[in-house]
């Protein structure tokens, strides 16, 4: 079960601003719960954003990034009405993608 | 109860084969997460800018690197990197006190501006290392972020 991104893509100038929050855990594998047990690590190690099937932006992550995760970039060669996808991978092998008209 | 010499001493073998893996950072990490990227499981910034291919990188003032001086929860610390050096491929944010140093990476496509915003986990008062690579080499500033509550535990 995954939930949704939240994204969105606009044009400023020349560039498109991209600007994404997700719906993770983002669990490190060292915090206890109320009971003592580690909760196990949970969390997205690889982001990448593609648009018009060239990638813009890819990213390795590890668990210091914080919960619901918050990325912002800018990238050029793009126009209004484009496509902007945006897709994570997490260490339970989960993945998501979503996608965005650049506005 | 009766102990024969043997067992005595295959016991002390087994209990300092034990202490070993602990002191070696073996056990703990087997107990937390699978993960096996160098760059994420260095706990040092030199081994980390390392498995980056990023050894010694010059501080530059070239890089500009948003990030709040007092963060109240050091679970949610914004971060802004921004590099004017030319032909950036490759911004990398690293905090010196995490049991991880590695945060993130974010490699940088032709078209796509040297800029990232992000948010990250700060166990405790940190210098956070903004590292760049270009094709002239690596670079990197830092800036200090005191925590007044962790971003680890709970």
């Amino acid at each position: 079960m995954t939930d949704p991104m939240r994204v969105r893509a606009v044009m400023i100038g020349d560039k498109v601003e991209v600007k994404i929050l997700m719906q993770h855990v983002m669990e490190t594998g060292q915090r206890k719960d109320a009971d003592g047990n580690v909760v196990p690590a949970h969390y997205i190690v690889k982001v990448t954003a593609n648009c018009q099937g060239r990638e813009v932006l890819s990213a390795d992550w590890g668990p210091s990034v914080s919960k619901n995760p918050y990325l912002a970039f800018r990238f050029k060669g793009a126009a209004k009405g484009d496509k902007v996808s945006i897709t994570w991978i997490d260490t339970a092998g989960e993945s998501r993608t979503d996608e965005v008209t650049i506005a | 109860m009766q102990h024969s010499r043997r067992s005595f001493l295959q016991r002390v073998g087994q209990a300092g084969a034990a202490a070993l893996a602990c002191a070696a950072g073996i056990l703990p990490r087997l107990l937390w997460a699978a993960e096996s990227r160098p760059a994420f499981t260095a706990t040092t910034i030199a081994d980390a800018l390392k498995a980056l291919d990023a050894s010694h990188p010059q501080e530059s003032t070239a890089i500009a690197f948003k990030a709040p001086d007092i963060a109240e929860n050091g679970a949610v610390v914004p971060v802004e990197i921004e590099s004017k050096l030319p032909n950036t491929r490759m911004i990398a944010i690293l905090v010196d006190k995490n049991p991880h140093v590695m945060s993130s990476s974010f490699t940088i496509a032709d078209g796509t501006e040297p800029f990232v915003a992000t948010r990250v986990k700060v166990a405790e008062s940190a210098l956070i290392h903004a590292v760049v690579k270009t094709d002239a080499g690596a670079f990197y500033t830092t800036k200090l972020v005191k925590v007044t509550l962790g971003g680890c535990g709970g």
